[in-house]
């Protein structure tokens, strides 16, 4: 049932996103719904392939989509089991996001332009760093519950937990939220809306998919949005009342503050240079490894 | 009473790990000013009873490192005109590596070391006392702005309060205000001299301070 | 008796700086270290009681060590007076205020370190002297000195914030539910329940931290520097005074270790950093390129021969005293020697040198006869503690330490020798005869006669002290 909710939801949080941005600016901004206009735009629409591409470039966003969409079987929200739980499902939940990494970048290599090689090179020295901090960041929550599997660790915080433990946990969520912006691409790592392809690292990589290629591509970044914020949001408001509904609903309440939050960030914050990114990242992967040690040590 | 003693350790932890990391030499003189307000709660927040000798120390660490040392230093910083260390011999993002694994280090051995007889206050003074150490001697030895080199001296200073404070019971008054007064006069020395290297030098490179050495002789004074 | 030893060149320091006359002054500086010379011989026949509950008293290594800083700061200060109107009249900066200030305020706080028997007090002392000495260092403005004043300043206070961790260490090892003082006795006296693993943590803390003080290789990087920077009579007080000070601040925590049982981890630790120290002294005695540079690596030299001595226990400790004697009245001689040098000739070069016997005889003479003191040559008394602590060596069947001790010093003589013969030989470049003022040499000269007649006689009271401080320290007399 939560799988289902986030598929159905998930483009809704680029929606807020763009929303909050907009208020910030002034404007009125588009609709909330956007996204799935885009979307439903973009499957009707026919794909041009470049005559250098290969089935590389094709298959990219397929196996993307399958990645995330199989992400989305491992990862537990609004407190409840996911679907396919086991211990070590949080290494290959990290994996299974590097491989719709790995082949958007095939994929962008694939075209043989400069650009996407560009925007391939720095989104996975970026990567580098950012994965292990998510490692470190989900090991410190492991830790922290004694459980090594995704569904266990989130069903096992509580508030009980940041009364007990406030600093591990508390340094985790900042760790994994720079990583959020990081995977994502958002601010301040990387400005989705720029259109200069010099300053573009996530951008330019898709910048030659059109049609339902486009259309998958925007929808496992949604998804990738939903599954990273629904981790983020589970360590800072475990709630796991009595009802399942409530929990449900206190998740998506904060998945929604946790788009406006973003939303926030990228509207006061400039994008920070690119050689300071990797100080940004380190700066994750300290603290994620803080909580770790703060978890083993007590 | 712990977790305010274990909050204000992590806010100490997390100070000296961007400082670690971090090149503006205000933000860095500024986060050692975190550091020593953070620390000024430690001795109301580990001790049983709350004579004047406590609070006494904790205002005395507050006015100290939190106020008085900071404001010298921006002061020494405007006057030398320092406005950002060049990049060390080890740089900024390897420092922070290097920082974590100190960390690590830390924590390993404070869980080797026994502590002896009474149980403290809190498990994390040892491992994080360990890394404010470990912490300041880099620093001292890898940057290169003498000023960087005097935060470097305070973060070692702090290890060594967090370690006195926390973990060594009844420690007289007059010693501890005594390690504080040296700290203050100490300093200001540096400080002073500081301000004497910049005129003569114009810079405050301490790796470019090489004038002395075995190859050369020289001429000079008495 | 101590409070005043103390509160004299402290009251004395802070009036300095307000005195606006600076025949005052030096005329203040005389006064107080005469005053203070006097006080400690009164020591010598009445001992003084202790104070503060045990915090102050006045042991025999204490005694001995403060005699040694008073000696030498009375000849500093008298050839204070002839050395501070030449600097006056060459350079005429005003600086002098601040170094006469500074100057008795580092005899005060040195007097503090001697006294001192409660390690967080003995802590606070040696760290004040670093402070007090670090403006004396920097006396000549010049690019140079303030170097030098840099790198001892924080060497020395990153070196000495270890020591306290050390201090702390100690606490923590001894705490068994009631709280024992960190004085001396007391913790002796608590050795039996003393925790092994952070005794031995803090022992090793204690003697890097006050190791880099005293200038044990490889914590001396900061020695050179200051010691051949400073103006020559703070020279001969850091040499000759302030080492020792340091010295005595790894005394003590031998003094606990033997309380603890854990004197022969101790003595090891001594003997390695001793035989590096010297080690390290040859090498760069090899070839010195500047004289009062040299005299410096002499003085890591021998301090690594002290830490030898007590490093050998039994007979070596009490031999290891007599040599913090003699060595702090030869090299407190020879480095005012080299200001009378560096007045005439202008230049600290070993190469720029020549001619001292015909130019200025009287110092050319005292320069060769330091260097006779210095290198351990009879009749010296150098020669006698030297070999005390060679025979304390062979008696003890370290063949490598022998081997290794009579190497090392015989490399720091071929090159000393070669340096100071070529300086004293030869015939100058000018031949304008250097003016030698009375004031200059007799301290030096007095200087010398102490360690030459100790070559033949050690007066009964030097020799009951000696036999008292190394039994304290857990040497045999």
């Amino acid at each position: 049932m939560n799988v289902l909710i986030g598929f159905i939801l998930a483009p809704l949080l680029p929606g807020v996103i763009h929303r909050t941005k907009a208020i910030f600016a002034g404007r009125n901004g588009p609709p909330l719904l956007q996204p799935y206009f885009d979307l439903l735009k973009l499957l009707q629409k026919g794909a041009v392939y470049s005559r250098t591409t290969t089935w590389v470039f094709r298959s990219g966003p397929v196996v993307g989509l399958a990645a995330v969409l199989i992400a989305f079987l491992i990862a537990p929200f609004g407190g409840g089991v996911a679907l396919l739980a086991f211990p070590g499902d949080l290494v290959l939940f990290a994996y299974l996001l590097g491989i719709m990494r790995f082949f958007t970048v095939l994929a962008a290599l694939d075209t043989g332009s400069s650009f996407e090689g560009m925007g391939a090179s720095r989104e996975v020295t970026y990567s580098a760093l950012a994965e292990p901090a998510l490692l470190l960041g989900l090991a410190a929550v492991a830790r922290a519950t004694g459980n090594l599997s995704l569904s266990e660790m989130f069903g096992g915080l509580s508030c009980a937990s940041w009364t007990a433990a406030p600093a591990p946990l508390a340094l985790v969520c900042g760790g994994l939220f720079v990583v959020f912006l990081a995977e994502n691409a958002r601010i301040p790592v990387d400005d989705p809306n720029t259109h200069l392809e010099l300053t573009m690292i996530h951008e330019v990589m898709v910048l030659d998919h059109s049609g339902p290629d486009l259309a998958f591509i925007q929808y496992a970044a949604a998804l990738k949005l939903w599954l990273l914020g629904s981790l983020l949001v589970g360590i800072a408001l475990p709630v796991h009342g009595a009802e399942p509904w409530i929990n449900l609903g206190m998740a998506l309440a904060g998945m929604v503050v946790l788009a406006g939050i973003v939303g926030v960030v990228e509207s006061c914050m400039a994008r920070l240079r690119l050689i300071a990114v990797p100080r940004l990242l380190l700066g994750a992967v300290t603290l994620c490894l803080v909580a770790l040690l703060l978890a083993v040590w007590s | 009473m712990n977790a305010w003693t274990d909050t204000s350790l992590i806010v100490a932890l997390l100070a000296v790990l961007m400082t670690l990391g971090s090149s503006r030499i205000a933000l860095c003189i500024r986060l050692v000013a975190v550091q020593g307000i953070a620390l000024s709660l430690l001795p109301v927040t580990t001790s049983d009873t709350f004579n004047s000798h406590v609070w006494l120390l904790a205002v005395g660490t507050l006015l100290v490192k939190g106020i008085l040392l900071p404001w010298f230093l921006h002061k020494t910083r405007r006057q030398a005109d320092v406005p950002r260390e060049v990049e060390p011999y080890i740089g900024f993002g390897a420092s922070l590596l290097v920082g974590t694994a100190m960390l690590t280090a830390s924590f390993w051995g404070a869980s080797v070391l026994p502590l002896p007889h009474h149980q403290p206050p809190t498990t994390l003074a040892l491992p994080i006392s360990f890394f404010c150490v470990f912490s300041g001697l880099f620093l001292v030895a890898s940057r290169r702005k003498a000023l960087m080199q005097v935060l470097g001296y305070l973060v070692l200073e702090n290890g060594i309060y967090i370690f006195g404070i926390v973990l060594v019971k009844d420690q007289p008054l007059l010693v501890e205000m005594g390690v504080l007064l040296d700290l203050v006069v100490g300093v200001f020395v540096m400080g002073i001299a500081i301000f004497h290297i910049s005129r003569e030098f114009e810079h405050i490179d301490a790796d470019r301070l090489n004038l002395l050495n075995d190859a050369v002789g020289r001429d000079g004074a008495a | 008796m101590i409070v005043p030893l103390i509160v004299l060149p402290l009251s004395a320091g802070v009036l300095a700086f307000a005195l606006p006359h600076a025949g005052l002054r030096r005329g203040l500086l005389i006064l107080t270290s005469a005053g203070h010379t006097i006080l400690v011989a009164s020591c010598f026949a009445v001992a003084p009681e202790p104070l503060l509950s045990g915090w102050l008293g006045l042991d025999a290594p204490g005694l001995l060590f403060l005699a040694l800083a008073s000696l030498l700061f009375l000849a500093a200060s008298v050839y204070g007076l002839a050395y501070l109107p030449r600097e006056d009249q060459r350079a005429g900066h005003k600086s002098e205020r601040v170094f006469v200030g500074c100057l008795l305020l580092f005899l005060s706080s040195m007097t503090l370190a001697t006294t001192s028997q409660h390690m967080g007090l003995l802590w606070i002392s040696i760290e004040a002297t670093t402070l007090s000495s670090a403006p004396l260092i920097y006396f000549h403005r010049e690019r140079r000195s303030l170097e030098a004043t840099w790198k001892y300043l924080l060497i020395c206070s990153v070196g000495i914030a270890l020591a306290l961790m050390g201090t702390f260490f100690l606490a923590v090892a001894v705490t068994d539910g009631k709280t024992v003082p960190l004085v001396v006795k007391d913790l002796i006296e608590a050795g039996g329940m003393m925790h092994t693993a952070w005794m031995k943590a803090a022992f090793c803390f204690l003697l890097v931290g006050y190791g880099t003080k005293m200038g044990l290789a490889p914590l001396h990087t900061w020695l050179p520097d200051a010691h051949s920077e400073s103006p020559s009579p703070v020279s001969a007080l850091l040499s000759g005074a302030l080492l020792n000070c340091a010295f005595l601040g790894i005394l003590r925590g031998l003094q606990i270790c033997h309380g603890a049982g854990l004197e022969q981890f101790a003595r090891e630790l001594l003997l390695l950093f001793g035989i590096f120290s010297m080690g390290i002294a040859a090498v760069f005695l090899l070839r010195p390129v500047d004289f009062k540079r040299m005299l410096a690596y002499s003085s890591v030299e021998h301090m690594g021969i002290l830490a030898v001595g007590v490093g050998l226990g039994a007979a070596g400790t009490s031999a290891a005293l007599l040599h913090a004697v003699n060595h702090s009245l030869a090299k407190g001689m020879l480095f005012l020697v080299a200001g009378n040098i560096v007045a005439v000739y202008n230049t600290k070069s070993v190469d720029s040198v020549r001619g001292l016997l015909r130019r200025i005889p009287a110092s050319g003479f005292l320069w060769v006869s330091g260097f006779l003191a210095i290198t351990g040559c009879p009749p010296f008394g150098t020669f006698l503690s030297e070999f005390s602590i060679l025979r304390a060596a062979a008696d003890q069947g370290l063949g490598f330490i022998v081997a290794a001790y009579l190497v090392l010093l015989g490399l720091a003589f071929v090159g000393m020798a070669n340096a100071f013969l070529h300086m004293a030989q030869g015939n100058s470049k000018s031949s304008l005869p250097g003016k030698e003022r009375y004031l200059e040499l007799l301290p030096p000269a007095v200087l010398g006669s102490g360690v030459l007649l100790l070559g033949f006689y050690i007066p009964p009271h030097l020799t009951s002290l000696l036999e008292t401080a190394s039994r304290a320290l857990g040497g045999a007399p």
